[in-house]
């Protein structure tokens, strides 16, 4: 091969590398990364079967119930519409009636929220920040 | 007094950090020997100043004096020494002022070793550093003071957040700083050169030390801290794509190519203007990093909007300071002469591979990191893009790099052979192909991913196994021969094996963990068992115990032998921090062998029994050893005579064994 071939080579090679990096980063955001909802939105949204979402809003007051073994139900409200969740596992050190809460799962065809992880507030003035916003954006927000 | 000491100290370093950018390089312009020397002294106070503000602060914090603001919101009277000190850093203005502490630190070390550098090249790098240190410090004393007063004074503190309250945030931030500010150096050693429109190896020969200690402090760091979110959180895992952790995994990233691009300019004088440009990006990246944690822009892109002024001040000191070297880069690197020509199949071939896969996979972090920001900032839709997006993308990229690392350091400079390189490493895939078979037919749930990773993990550490046989000259040369050899072999090259198989080594160890791990969920009561993977415990109970500035519940649990008769315990706590009103997760964790046990307690049920999740982790440990066999492979390497500056004047010393050619 001539030398400017072997440099078209390496030029080419590089540039189909970072074509595909590229290509594969774009289908990754595409289809892995999770949109978020608040339970008003939930209702609108249009899902695939089994795609992962984050589903955030107030636990409501009264709704926390422990199953069998170490399951919990709750439900998730934005004061309008709640959406009723399950989560097996250790809840975090925060989770509380009427606090802010982010759960991350699918939604089942029955109208059940799986979660397969909830995060809290870290400390006792942070509220989740999608949660917040949301909140804000109804009207319901109080400034704790 | 001592407040308004460390506050006035402050100043005159910030007014000190303006000189140091200005008349050294004024001195080069007009070729004034003593305008360029100014330079270093004036380093060295400016460091010293600044040391004594970070003192007169921790001083506050020992004495609890919560007259300051700064100390009143992060400390408590009854909180233990050891993290009223530790205190200093775990906030917002105290570790702004660790930071330009460990900035005017490195420029204090440039000063002091830098002798034997050109008087020029000084005087134009520790202007740079100068430049950066006045934005920063113009940025504490306008945003974030950290010796505000209060008045009057509050007669307790607010308490620290108690997850800080760890010996992790002793050392984590310290750690992680040094590497990410080291980098500065070589930042200011690219800017220096753009100025000067000089390069050659010698420059190269000069930065990589700096890299090299920026890169081991930053490996050390980020390690410590994935340990920390792993023991603290209580949530059994170790990394979490979080932004946070990227912003400091990103000049990992871009700082380990820029280890191997100097690697090959100082050996073959090639990559020149391409290692320039990987300098001044790897700091960029850590001052994006600084960013992205300091400016509040991740709690949230309105939080960002409404209280502008850190933000907006710190995103203004990036875009000075990318945009300014990177535009003298456009300018100035046509001007750099490029170096030696090589053939795509030889060691440098390879060290522009290992580039072009570590530039790639810092920019999809970068992407993954920025693009939520970006998207709600335009169009308002939330998304998340965790764990999921990067292990596809991020592992996809990374996996080629791994296979290819053995047959890099088996290929010559200049022109290699890749027949014979894959040759010599026959018996290393042999191995690897063997531990994949041994995976696949033995391990359980078998998965795809446990059988590449150990396949992966084996062929890296055979590989490093190989490189030094064939150094040590064996098999043909008997053992006490290749001992000789091994032991006259440069320290930078066993560096290089021992970073490469700390890299098998953390590779075995995500493997063990990810792929082989147990996990147990269950609600227990007193007397009930546990069991997880091959392991049972009984839970024995649960007590409370007061602690120094917090309450903790207790729960033991006995870790039962095959007979079903207790041979250890494992306690596991809740603790309550009543200043806070919070409470926090502390994991029992035992280490077995490599693997560990970790045990995470829940909410105590009204029927009596304690939610326990409990997790076996086999080889877990390897994540962080093989981090460690980094930093000691990165240590070794800065100990090379070679890499010393100024080494090559003095007389090397009488050699005990006759140190073959390379």
């Amino acid at each position: 091969m001539t030398r400017k071939g072997k440099r078209i080579t390496v030029i080419a090679g590089g540039a189909m590398f970072l074509t595909a990096a590229a290509s594969l980063t774009v289908y990754a955001l595409g289809q892995r990364a999770s949109y978020f909802f608040m339970p008003t939105e939930l209702q609108a949204a249009q899902l695939d079967p089994g795609q992962r979402i984050r589903l955030g809003g107030l636990v409501e007051t009264g709704t926390i119930k422990h199953g069998a073994s170490t399951d919990v139900f709750f439900s998730v409200t934005d004061n309008e519409r709640s959406v009723p969740v399950s989560f097996h596992g250790i809840l975090p050190d925060l989770f509380r009636e009427g606090q802010g809460v982010i759960t991350e799962g699918t939604l089942g065809a029955d109208g059940v929220f799986v979660a397969d992880s909830v995060l809290a507030k870290h400390d006792e003035t942070y509220m989740p920040k999608e949660v917040a916003d949301g909140l804000k954006a109804k009207g319901v927000w109080k400034a704790e | 007094m001592s407040v308004e000491a460390g506050h006035f100290a402050l100043v005159l370093a910030f007014a000190l950090a303006l000189i140091q950018s200005t008349v050294p390089l004024l001195g080069t312009r007009w070729n004034d020997r003593r305008m360029m020397a100014a330079s270093g002294p004036v380093a060295i106070t400016g460091f010293v100043l600044t040391l004594i503000a970070f003192a007169a602060l921790t001083l506050a914090y020992a004495q609890s004096d919560f007259s300051l603001q700064n100390v009143y919101e992060n400390s408590h009277s009854l909180k233990p020494m050891i993290f009223k000190l530790s205190g200093v850093w775990g906030n917002h203005e105290g570790s702004m002022l660790l930071w330009v502490l460990i900035l005017t630190l490195f420029g204090a070390a440039v000063a002091a070793f830098g002798e034997n550098l050109p008087p020029s090249l000084k005087a134009n790098v520790l202007a740079v550093q100068g430049m950066i240190g006045a934005a920063f410090f113009l940025f504490i004393l306008v945003t974030s003071n950290p010796f505000a007063r209060l008045d009057p004074a509050p007669i307790e503190g607010q308490d620290l957040n108690p997850v800080l309250q760890d010996i992790g945030l002793a050392i984590h931030p310290p750690l992680l700083y040094l590497g990410y500010v080291g980098f500065s150096v070589c930042f200011s050693f690219a800017v220096a050169a753009l100025i000067e429109g000089r390069i050659d190896a010698a420059w190269a020969r000069w930065v990589r030390p700096w890299t090299l200690a920026a890169w081991v402090f930053l490996t050390g760091g980020i390690a410590m801290g994935s340990y920390w979110a792993y023991y603290e959180l209580g949530w059994g895992g170790f990394w979490f794509w979080d932004p946070v952790e990227n912003a400091s995994f990103m000049p990992w990233l871009a700082g380990t190519a820029l280890l191997h691009s100097a690697l090959v300019m100082e050996k073959r004088s090639a990559l020149k203007v391409w290692t320039i440009l990987l300098a001044i990006l790897t700091f960029s990246l850590s001052l994006l990093g600084t960013f992205l944690v300091r400016s509040g822009v991740l709690t949230s892109v309105h939080a960002f909007a409404t209280d502008p002024t850190r933000g907006v001040f710190i995103l203004g000191i990036l875009s000075v300071f990318v945009g300014g070297s990177l535009a003298l880069f456009a300018f100035r690197a046509s001007a750099l002469t490029t170096g030696g020509l090589f053939h795509p199949i030889s060691r440098e071939g390879s060290l522009v591979l290992n580039n072009l896969f570590l530039t790639t996979a810092t920019a999809t972090v970068l992407i993954g990191t920025l693009y939520p920001l970006a998207l709600e900032a335009v169009t308002g839709t939330k998304i998340s893009v965790g764990a999921p997006f990067f292990n596809l993308t991020f592992g996809l990229i990374i996996f080629p790099l791994l296979l290819l690392v053995p047959f890099g350091t088996m290929l010559a400079w200049k022109r290699g052979d890749a027949l014979a390189a894959a040759q010599r490493l026959l018996g290393a895939a042999a191995l690897a192909l063997g531990a994949m078979l041994v995976t696949g037919l033995v391990s359980e749930p078998r998965s795809i991913f446990a059988v590449v990773g150990i396949g992966i993990g084996v062929w890296l550490l055979a590989g490093v196994a190989t490189d030094l046989a064939l150094r040590a000259g064996l098999p043909r040369a008997g053992f006490g021969t290749a001992l000789h050899r091994v032991a006259g072999l440069p320290r930078s090259a066993i560096g290089t094996m021992l970073a490469h198989a700390g890299l098998g080594v953390t590779v075995l160890g995500l493997v063990g963990a990810l792929a082989f791990g147990r996990e147990a969920v269950v609600a227990v009561k007193p007397g009930e068992q546990v069991a997880v993977g091959a392991y049972t415990m009984r839970f024995e109970g649960l007590s409370s115990e007061p602690g120094p500035n917090f309450s903790s519940r207790i729960a033991r649990f006995s870790l039962l032998d095959a007979a079903g008769s207790p041979h250890a315990t494992i306690a596991s706590a809740k603790r309550f921090y009543p200043v806070r009103r919070m409470p926090t997760t502390e994991a029992g964790i035992r280490t077995m062998w490599l693997g560990q046990l970790y045990v995470s307690i829940g909410e105590e049920r009204a029927d009596g029994a304690l939610v326990v999740h409990a997790w076996w982790k086999p080889l877990v440990t390897l994540i962080w050893g093989g981090a460690l066999l980094m930093m000691a492979g990165g240590t070794l390497s800065l100990l090379d005579r070679r890499l010393r500056v100024g080494a090559p004047s003095r007389r090397a010393r009488p050699v005990a064994a006759p140190v073959p050619a390379e």
